[in-house]
């Protein structure tokens, strides 16, 4: 299948029908593989590494959910395309860096990707929209033991799957959740979240933009120690924890909504009034004026079927996306133009907010 | 705190100081200005402390006197301070002494009890056996010893078959 038809085709999380759930917007596991007797892919040479691109493609493609799947090299996909799987989360920033002896292979459904040569062998990794680290875990589980059945993992009874980086040895494995939590950021309550986490021996990280720029007030959580604990445990916590977390969210609705809904409704109602009217929006502040449009329909503002439209503009109005619809590149002055004109469009035929009905229906 | 703390990551005096509790255990961290600065820890909201503890914990003390080379992949205790990163597997073995300490704070423990990759683990012992017998079957040969070949023989005839049943389970 052609990389076209790949960029074209809606992914798991660009496809608006999965959209059901209010607070977590994805999931996704990833585990880290090395094969036993070659260096890893930061200190392995050129020949080496096209070695172990050629022996991990030929596995990974005869694997059941990857057959009919798109296997890439790195250096033979343009720098939009890349920028476009960087957005969908199919690769890494730092794979899509790497200069040759890297690949990709890209399941059908866009579910599943596997990274080579990427700062480990093979990084796994399965997608699923709202909260499924259980289901994500036994799609990854399963892919995994079938790619053991013909590659020989280097492993060790005592540290486990063996990592370029010690602080992914043991289950290689890194559970996330993405977390929508506008109401905690309103009400500043973010960083006493970020502490108690951190205590718990898990990440909190803004999706969009690096370190603490959380614009969209969209959260990745995920656990940071891999070894001394089975993967059940690594997710039964993380389970734990975001359940938690879905709480607070939404306590912290509710006593806004309590306190000064005026204010919370003022708030949704420019958030909408803007996206009707800009001409200039920056990727940041489109991500942040979604963000309480989404809040809206889970508030009961706008009817429930509109979270989808939402959930897709967030990835829509990302500069890859962007410049890939309007066919082009541009510079980022042209993209704010071009990503206001687009969210403009879109919020004309997007219903008026209802504020007689509010009600939480998360 | 006492003036004569060395920050963390490039030893100039530190004047930056965290106490940050993760994994139930205590951790401190001092910095200089300027390395605070760098990794954004003066942002008050604590993201990246938990990814500087890590980063600080794989900058670590270097085991005086013996300067250790990983014989698969040559890999040194000097390049581990530079990438943070290991060459190859075997390099895991090599400075086993460097990692052990290491791993203290970073995981939850320091025994893997997670999966095991069952088919790779068969095949590995499947092969390093069959050497083994192999080895011993030459031997045998060489010392005439041909009652032991024929029992030798017979093992890895054994060995091959239920390798074969296994291979077709999978
Ligand atoms: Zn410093
Ligand atoms: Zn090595």
């Amino acid at each position: 299948m052609s990389l076209s038809t790949l960029i074209d085709t809606p992914s798991e999380l660009t496809d608006g029908t999965s959209s059901k759930s209010a607070i977590v917007l994805m999931t996704r596991i990833r585990l880290a593989r090395n094969l036993a007797g070659h260096s890893f892919p930061g200190w392995a040479a050129a020949e080496e590494r096209a070695e172990i691109v050629k022996q991990c493609r030929k596995a990974i493609s005869a694997a059941t959910p990857m057959k009919r799947g798109h296997a890439l090299s790195i250096d033979e996909i343009p720098e939009l395309e890349r920028q476009i799987l960087i957005e969908r989360h199919l690769i890494s920033r730092e794979l899509s860096g790497a200069k040759e002896g890297a690949g990709v292979v890209i399941s059908k459904d866009q579910a599943i990707s596997v990274m080579i040569n990427e700062e480990d062998h093979l990084r796994i990794q399965v997608l699923r929209a709202g909260f499924q680290l259980r289901k994500a875990w036994s799609v990854i589980n399963d892919l995994d033991t079938a790619l053991e059945g013909s590659l020989d993992y280097a492993f060790s009874p005592k540290l486990g799957y063996l990592t370029a980086c010690p602080t992914n040895l043991g289950t290689g494995m890194r559970g996330s959740v993405m977390m929508h939590l506008p109401a905690l950021v309103i009400s500043n309550q973010m960083e006493k979240i970020v502490r108690a986490v951190n205590q718990l021996g898990m990440v909190v990280r803004g999706l969009f933009g690096e370190g603490s720029d959380a614009s969209g007030s969209i959260f990745q959580i995920s656990n940071q120690t891999t070894l001394g604990e089975t993967e059940e445990d690594i997710i039964k916590r993380l389970e734990a924890v975001l359940k938690s977390i879905i709480e607070h969210e939404e306590n912290a609705r509710a006593k806004l909504l309590e306190a000064d809904a005026e204010k919370l409704f003022d708030r949704m109602g420019r958030a909408y009034g803007i996206l009707q009217n800009c001409h200039i929006l920056s990727s940041s502040e489109a991500m942040n004026l979604l963000s309480l449009i989404r809040l809206g329909v889970d508030l009961g503002l706008f009817p429930a079927e509109q979270r989808a439209t939402v959930d897709r503009l967030f990835i829509e109005a990302q500069p890859g996306h962007l410049q890939h619809t309007q066919k082009g590149q541009f510079e980022p002055a042209q993209r704010d133009i071009l990503r206001a004109t687009r969210l403009r469009t879109e919020f004309w035929s997007f219903p008026k907010p209802d504020y007689d009905r509010p009600g939480r229906t998360t | 705190m006492a003036s004569n703390l060395k920050c963390q990551i490039c030893s100039k005096p530190a004047t930056v100081h965290f106490t940050q509790i993760i994994n139930n255990k205590v951790h401190k961290i001092d910095l200089c200005e300027a390395c605070a600065q760098a990794k954004g820890v003066t942002d008050p909201s604590g993201f990246s402390l938990a990814d500087l503890l890590v980063k600080v914990a794989l900058n670590p003390e270097p085991v005086a006197g013996n300067e250790l080379r990983c014989e698969k992949c040559g890999f040194t205790q000097a390049d581990f301070k530079k990438h943070g990163r290991f060459g190859c597997p075997n390099c895991y073995d090599t400075f086993k002494g460097m990692v052990e300490p290491m791993l203290e704070g970073m995981h939850k423990g320091n025994k893997h009890i997670g999966k095991t990759p069952k088919c790779a683990l068969e095949r590995q012992s499947f092969s390093e056996r069959l050497t083994a017998l192999e080895t011993g079957l030459h031997e045998a040969i060489r010392t005439e010893r041909y009652e032991d070949a024929a029992h030798i023989r017979d093992e890895i005839t054994q060995l091959k078959q239920s390798q074969a049943a296994v291979q077709q389970s999978h």
